[in-house]
């Protein structure tokens, strides 16, 4: 072999060291950039099928041309892990043209701030359908989030659904104060009936007690002072929210294992009649709705507001509203065709929500559409609502809502007392 | 041969391509990673300099603490395990089973090509209490024991853990720790049997001395590894329940990508990339008089 390397191969070696290069250099920037997207992507958390499938549907009907354009491309991620992903892909500007954009609303916000979020006001009215969106869910959306840049897919109010038939054979009169319910739970844990059905892998609905306890004990701005630091969880009246609900988990009225019950199996103890207290959203009547899931019937489910608290400064009237997980349009991968889509979605998803979901959604409802009982209860209460409130990690950062949610079923299984869990959550709102 | 590595500049050629790349995927990274130490903020809101503060807080943080607990905690009984437990799996292919254990090696070793995830998720349903009883507490059961919730208590998450990660691995190091045996000279094992060695006698002062090397090797990769546990414990408790089995290298992860804080999640990072120097340094510092001995 010669000392010195000829000419072409020469060439040969300097173009496989760039090769080597540009190799290197491709894998540090892949995924970038979304912008001029040719897919209508939309990244959901996996729990949500209804709007998925609502989607879906409009795709092969109502919106086909749109969807021909730029197809409907659906991707999902575990409620859990969703603010992880959003981070890591909007740092890397890759964020889907639609997106579930967060479980903290602080996480929201930033993104909004980053530019990532789409300033829906001036999209819809561009688009000249901005009086498509009820105005009580642009109002709620503007609370919540600083404008509305988000789309309504939902407008839920929440509060405890329960099994009729069980309350009823257990001689039960539904609950209007927090000690019948405690009394209620008592008789029915007795006869050997899981009072309440409740998922601790998720966390927040247990973590939803604690904030309805506390907005009935203590009012409707209890929250949004620990949020102004006027207040904080660790106060004896916080504490005791807390209590109050790791009472319940200590009488065992959660069940066996409730850490372990994830969101499904939740809803499943419920509607195969194995539970008789179940505290949800009305993003649920979708699922109510399934006859094949639903074993106990609708007629057979009421729903009452979170009781009432002796001698507290809140009322059943005040109900927690919102608008589900929201959901945003990513403001860099917004086009011409996104347009069309958001348009047709305005015009059509309202009637398609409540006639093939059964799902109330902020958009307003084109066309006469049949609704079962149920579904007509919660729209009355949804229109008789005067004052609304949010709920417990509504105003924490993204730490505190994942140390509040994480340590939910440690709360109620007694793996550690109100006064820790409380301290915990404290510590992380900085 | 001895010309062409004369030439700077076929060195140059032959290392450059590996060169460019590793410090394009490796060096500038751990950089780039050590800087972010001093800032704090997230690729969404932009960052700010901060200083040593992100330094200054590892040492406040109680969560730091407890992670870098629960850290040796893991490392040191899962390291001890794997490690106990691959050598006498190793010595048993090696004085029992002899030639004769090819399908019982491969069966000890299969859980090491089943992908973490899926480990995990059997042992979740094998230690399941709801909604279904699983095989464990259906076991008990029987025994008249109630059902224990496996995972809604740290110390029993602990133990599913410590159980599924040295199911997992110590095949690895049964195989790894069985090859060290088998390079021990067939003659002096010879020689001790006639002069009367036999059983423990002969595994205390020929065999263990003599496989020290691989041995200590094994203790230098498993406490790396353990370390720097990550896989199994997200797909096992995710940190749970609370964070009762959190280790820093999840924490770092959480704090980076969910909270949102880049810098104080580059500084925990520091802290294992210390950890494990300091504990590598000092196994290798221990043990080097004993290797050239043996």
């Amino acid at each position: 072999m010669s000392t010195a390397l000829t000419r072409p191969r020469r060439m040969v070696a300097i173009t496989s060291l760039g090769a080597a290069g540009l190799l290197a250099l491709t894998a540090c920037t892949g995924g970038g950039g979304s912008a001029g997207a040719t897919s209508f992507s939309f990244l959901v958390n996996q729990e949500n099928t209804t709007i998925p499938e609502l989607l879906t549907s409009l795709s092969t009907d109502q919106c086909k041309a749109e969807n021909d354009a730029q197809p409907l491309q659906i991707e999902t991620v575990p409620q859990t892990q969703l603010d992880q992903k959003l981070q890591l892909l909007a740092g890397q500007n890759a964020l889907p043209v639609q997106y579930a954009a967060g479980n903290a609303p602080a996480l929201t916000k930033e993104l909004a701030q980053g530019g990532q979020v789409l300033d829906l006001e001036k999209t819809l009215t561009d688009l000249g359908v901005i009086d498509q969106i009820e105005p009580a869910a642009i109002s709620t959306i503007e609370q919540l989030y600083g404008g509305f840049n988000m789309l309504p897919y939902q407008y839920n109010i929440e509060g405890v659904w329960y099994n009729k038939l069980l309350l009823a054979d257990n001689g039960i009169d539904v609950p209007s104060t927090w000690d019948d319910l405690s009394s209620g739970a008592a008789k029915l844990h007795a006869a050997g009936i899981q009072p309440f059905s409740a998922s601790g892998e998720q966390g927040w609905p247990i973590t939803r007690l604690i904030s309805g306890y506390i907005f009935r004990d203590l009012g409707p701005d209890a929250l949004q002072k620990v949020a102004d630091g006027d207040a904080k969880l660790t106060d004896p009246e916080y504490v005791a929210a807390a209590q109050a609900i790791a009472d319940l988990g200590a009488d065992g009225y959660f069940g066996q294992g409730v850490g372990s019950i994830d969101y499904d199996t939740a809803f499943n103890t419920f509607l195969t009649g194995k539970a008789a207290f179940f505290y949800m959203g009305s993003w649920a009547l979708a699922n109510f709705a399934d006859e094949s899931a639903n074993q106990i019937g609708s007629d057979n489910i009421g729903f009452m507001p979170f009781p009432d608290v002796a001698g507290g400064a809140g009322d059943s009237s005040q109900t927690p509203a919102n608008v589900g997980l929201p959901m945003a349009l990513s403001a860099k991968a917004y086009n011409e065709d996104t347009g069309k889509w958001l348009t047709c979605i305005a015009n059509n998803y309202g009637a398609q929500s409540l006639s093939a979901a059964d799902t109330i959604s902020g958009f307003k409802v084109n066309g006469d559409v049949q609704v079962d009982d149920l579904t007509a209860l919660v729209q009355d209460r949804i229109a008789s609502t005067q004052e609304s409130v949010l709920w417990f990690e509504a105003l924490f950062n993204a730490k505190a809502t994942e140390t509040s949610q994480k340590n939910a079923a440690q709360l109620v299984t007694g793996a550690i007392s109100a006064q820790d869990f409380m301290g915990l959550v404290q510590a992380d709102l900085g | 041969m001895h010309k062409v590595l004369g030439d700077k500049r076929a060195i140059a050629l032959l290392l450059g391509p590996a060169l460019v790349v590793y410090s394009l995927v490796m060096l500038i990274p751990v950089v780039w990673s050590l800087g972010y130490t001093l800032f704090e903020g997230n690729a969404i809101s932009g960052f700010e300099y901060v200083g040593v503060d992100n330094l200054a807080r590892l040492f406040s943080d109680p969560r730091v603490g407890e992670a870098l607990r629960f850290t040796l905690l893991y490392a040191v009984i899962i390291t001890a395990g794997q490690v106990l437990l691959g050598y006498l799996l190793a010595l048993f292919y090696v004085f029992v089973l002899r030639n004769r254990g090819s399908v019982v090696r491969t069966l000890v070793f299969f859980p090491v090509i089943i992908p973490t995830v899926a480990v995990a998720l059997m042992f979740q349903k094998l230690f399941e209490i709801a909604p279904q009883t699983g095989p464990v507490n259906g076991i008990l059961n029987l025994l008249g024991v109630e059902s224990i919730d496996w995972f809604g208590n740290p110390v029993s998450a602990i133990v599913v853990l410590v159980i599924m990660d040295l199911w997992r691995s110590m095949g690895f190091y049964a195989v790894l720790l069985y090859t060290g045996l088998l390079d021990i000279p067939d003659d002096i094992m010879e020689s001790a049997r006639l002069d009367g060695a036999t059983g423990f006698r002969l595994v205390r002062s020929i065999v263990l001395p003599l496989s020290l090397p691989v041995l200590l090797s094994s203790i230098i990769f498993s406490i790396n590894g353990t370390l720097k546990v990550f896989d199994s414990i997200v797909a096992l408790t995710n940190g749970g329940p609370g964070t009762a089995s959190t280790p820093l290298t999840l924490y770092m992860f959480q704090t980076s990508f969910s909270y949102g804080e880049y810098g104080y999640g580059a500084s925990i990072a520091l802290l294992l990339t210390m950890l494990c120097l300091i504990v590598t340094v000092f196994i290798f510092r221990s043990s080097r008089r004993d290797v050239t001995k043996g």
